[in-house]
C-alpha cells in the first residue's frame, strides 16, 4: 500500500469520525433539553421554554454562556491536572463511540473486541473525576472524588458479569455480531432483554451508577458536598465535564440498545417495518433508553452511600455471578450455545 | 516508514519517557498518573502486535481498577517527599548495585532465550491458524484446555489472598446499629400510599 492510499484512508476515517462527532453532539444538545423537560413534566413544571420554540435552543444558549464566561482556576490547585481532568472526561467519553455500530455496517472501527473496548474506556472515565477532585485542592471535591472512585469501580464489576452473560448467548465480542445474533423470527421477543430480563435490569441500574446519574449521583450530591468534584469548576471546563457525563450516558444507552434491544434491528421482522433504515430504529431505542434514565432521575430519591455499596456488592454481584453460571449451564446442556 | 512503525516509536517513546517520569516526578500523585500513561502506551504496543485482547484486559484491570485504587491510596497518604529524598545519595550505591544485578539477570535470561521444540508445530496446527483466529478464541482454546489446572490454581491463590485480606481487616463492633433493609422495606404500618391527582396535589 503506497502512501497515497494510506492518506486517503486516514482522511476517510477522519471524515467519518467528524460526522459522527457532530451528529452526536447535536443529538446530545437535544437529549440534555429532553432530560430537563421530562424532569420538569414529572414535577408539573414547564422546564426551559424561553429560547426558541418550546425552548428547543436552550442547550445552544447554555453552550454560548459557558464558552463566553471566564474560566477560574483556584490558586492552590494543581493547574495542569485541574485543566486536564475535564478534557480526559470528555475525550474518553467520545472515544467510546468509535466502535458503536449505529446501523448495519455503519461503524468507524469494527473491532473484534468492541464490547471490551467500550468497557475499558468507560472504566477510565473515573480518572477525570479523581483528577478533578484532587487537583481542586479543596475538601468537598476531594471527598466526592474518593466516593466516586469506589462507586464506579464497584458497579463496573457487575456490569462486567452482565456483559459476559450476553457474550455467552451471542458468541462474539464484536458489537455488530452481537446485534446480528439477536436477529430472529420473533422480532423484539427474540432480543436478549426478554430471556435475560434480570440481567437487563441489573445492567440498567448499574449503568445509572456508573454514569453517576440520580439516584446514584453521590459524586455531585449537592445536599452534602456542594457540587462534588465540580465545585471549583466553571465556564468551559465545567461544560466539558457536563458534556463528558452526557456522552457517557449516551454510550451506556447505546450499550443497552446493542446488548439487549437488538441494536438497529426492526422490532417486527417483516415489511414494511424492515424498510425503515436501521439508524432510525437505533435512535428510537436510544431515546427509549434515555427516557428510562430520565424517569429514574425524576422519580427515585438519592441513595445513601452505604446503601449504594450494599446494592453493588451484596445484591448485584452475587446475582450476576450466579446468572453467569446459570446461563452457561443452560446454554451448554440445551445445546444452544453458539459455535 | 509505515504507519505501524510510526505508532510503535510514538508509543515506545512515550512509554519510556513516562516510566522515567514515574520515578523522577516530585509529586507522588503525578507519579501515579505517569504510571497510568505508561500502562496505556503499553496497551497501545500490544495492539500493534495484534494482541488486542491482552491490550484491553491490561486497560480494564490495571488502568481501570488497580491503578485507581493505587491513586486512591497515594492521594490519601500525606507523603513528605522532601524528607524521603534526603537520603537519596546515601542509598544510591545500593540502588545501583541492585539495578545492575537485575539488569545482568535480564540479559542472561534474554540471551539464553530459545523457542521450545513444540512451539513451531503448535503454531502450525492451531485451528484456523493463529493469524486468522480471533484473539479471544485463541487464548481460550489454550487456557481452558492445556493449562486449566494452572488457571484454576491461580484462581485459588487469588481467592486465598482475598479471604486473607478480609479476615485481617474484619472487625465486629458490638454497639453498632445496622440497617435491616428487608425489615424496613416489608414493614407496613408506617407507610401510606396516597393517590395524587395530577395538577392538584394533596
Amino acid at each position: 500500500m503506497n502512501w497515497q492510499d494510506t492518506l486517503i484512508q486516514v482522511l476517510i476515517i477522519l471524515g467519518q469520525s467528524l460526522a459522527l462527532l457532530v451528529a452526536l453532539l447535536i443529538f446530545i444538545a437535544f437529549i440534555l433539553l429532553a432530560d430537563r423537560k421530562i424532569w420538569a413534566a414529572v414535577q408539573l413544571r414547564r422546564g426551559p421554554n424561553v429560547v426558541g420554540p418550546f425552548g428547543l435552543f436552550q442547550s445552544f444558549a447554555d453552550l454560548l454562556k459557558f464558552v463566553l464566561k471566564e474560566p477560574t482556576i483556584p490558586s492552590g490547585s494543581n493547574k495542569a491536572i485541574f485543566l486536564l481532568a475535564p478534557l480526559v472526561t470528555c475525550v474518553l467519553a467520545l472515544a467510546a463511540w468509535a466502535v458503536v455500530p449505529i446501523a448495519q455496517g455503519w461503524v468507524i472501527a469494527d473491532l473484534n473486541v468492541g464490547v471490551l473496548y467500550i468497557f475499558a474506556i468507560s472504566s477510565l472515565g473515573v480518572y477525570g473525576i479523581i483528577m478533578g477532585g484532587w487537583a481542586s485542592n479543596s475538601k468537598y471535591p476531594f471527598l466526592a472524588a474518593l466516593r466516586s472512585a469506589a462507586q464506579m469501580v464497584s458497579y463496573e464489576v457487575s456490569i462486567g458479569f452482565v456483559i459476559i452473560t450476553v457474550l455467552m448467548c451471542a458468541g462474539s465480542l464484536n458489537l455488530s455480531e452481537i446485534v446480528e445474533a439477536q436477529n430472529g423470527r420473533f422480532g423484539f421477543l427474540g432480543w436478549y432483554w426478554l430471556p435475560l430480563l434480570p440481567m437487563f435490569v441489573i445492567f440498567f441500574v448499574s449503568a445509572l451508577a456508573e454514569t453517576n446519574r440520580p439516584p446514584f449521583d453521590l459524586v455531585e450530591a449537592e445536599s452534602e458536598l456542594v457540587a462534588g468534584f465540580m465545585t471549583e469548576y466553571g465556564s468551559t471546563p465545567y461544560l466539558l465535564f457536563m458534556l463528558g457525563e452526557y456522552v457517557a450516558i449516551m454510550t451506556m444507552c447505546a450499550m443497552g440498545t446493542i446488548l439487549f434491544l437488538g441494536g438497529w434491528l426492526s422490532p417486527i421482522p417483516f415489511a414494511p417495518f424492515t424498510w425503515v433504515p436501521g439508524l432510525v430504529w437505533f435512535v428510537i431505542k436510544l431515546c427509549f433508553m434515555f427516557f428510562l434514565f430520565a424517569m429514574a432521575k425524576a422519580m427515585v430519591p438519592r441513595y445513601r452511600y452505604d446503601q449504594l455499596m450494599r446494592l453493588g456488592w451484596k445484591v448485584f454481584l452475587p446475582i450476576s455471578l450466579v446468572a453467569v453460571v446459570v446461563v452457561a449451564g443452560v446454554l451448554h446442556f440445551t445445546g444452544t450455545a453458539p459455535q | 516508514m509505515s504507519v505501524a512503525a510510526a505508532f510503535f516509536y510514538l508509543f515506545a517513546f512515550v512509554l519510556v519517557a513516562s516510566a522515567f517520569m514515574v520515578i523522577s516526578s516530585r509529586n507522588p500523585v503525578q507519579s501515579v498518573l505517569f504510571l497510568i500513561l505508561a500502562f496505556v502506551n503499553a496497551a497501545g504496543l500490544f495492539i500493534l502486535i495484534g494482541a488486542e485482547f491482552l491490550a484491553l484486559i491490561l486497560v480494564v484491570v490495571y488502568v481501570g481498577a488497580v491503578a485507581v485504587l493505587f491513586l486512591f491510596v497515594v492521594m490519601m497518604l500525606d507523603v513528605d517527599f522532601v524528607e524521603l529524598r534526603q537520603g537519596f545519595l546515601q542509598y544510591l550505591p545500593v540502588g545501583v548495585v541492585v539495578g545492575m544485578i537485575f539488569l545482568a539477570e535480564l540479559v542472561l535470561v534474554v540471551g539464553a532465550w530459545a523457542t521450545g521444540p513444540g512451539v513451531a508445530s503448535a503454531v502450525q496446527s492451531a485451528p484456523g491458524g493463529i493469524a486468522t483466529e480471533s484473539n479471544v478464541r485463541a487464548i481460550a482454546a489454550v487456557l481452558y484446555t492445556d493449562y486449566i489446572y494452572f488457571f484454576q490454581a491461580a484462581g485459588f491463590v487469588l481467592l486465598v489472598a482475598m479471604i486473607g485480606a478480609i479476615v485481617l481487616t474484619l472487625r465486629h463492633k458490638v454497639n453498632v446499629r445496622r440497617q435491616n433493609i428487608t425489615a424496613q422495606v416489608t414493614r407496613s404500618s408506617t407507610i401510606e400510599v396516597v393517590k395524587v391527582r395530577p395538577g392538584q396535589g394533596l
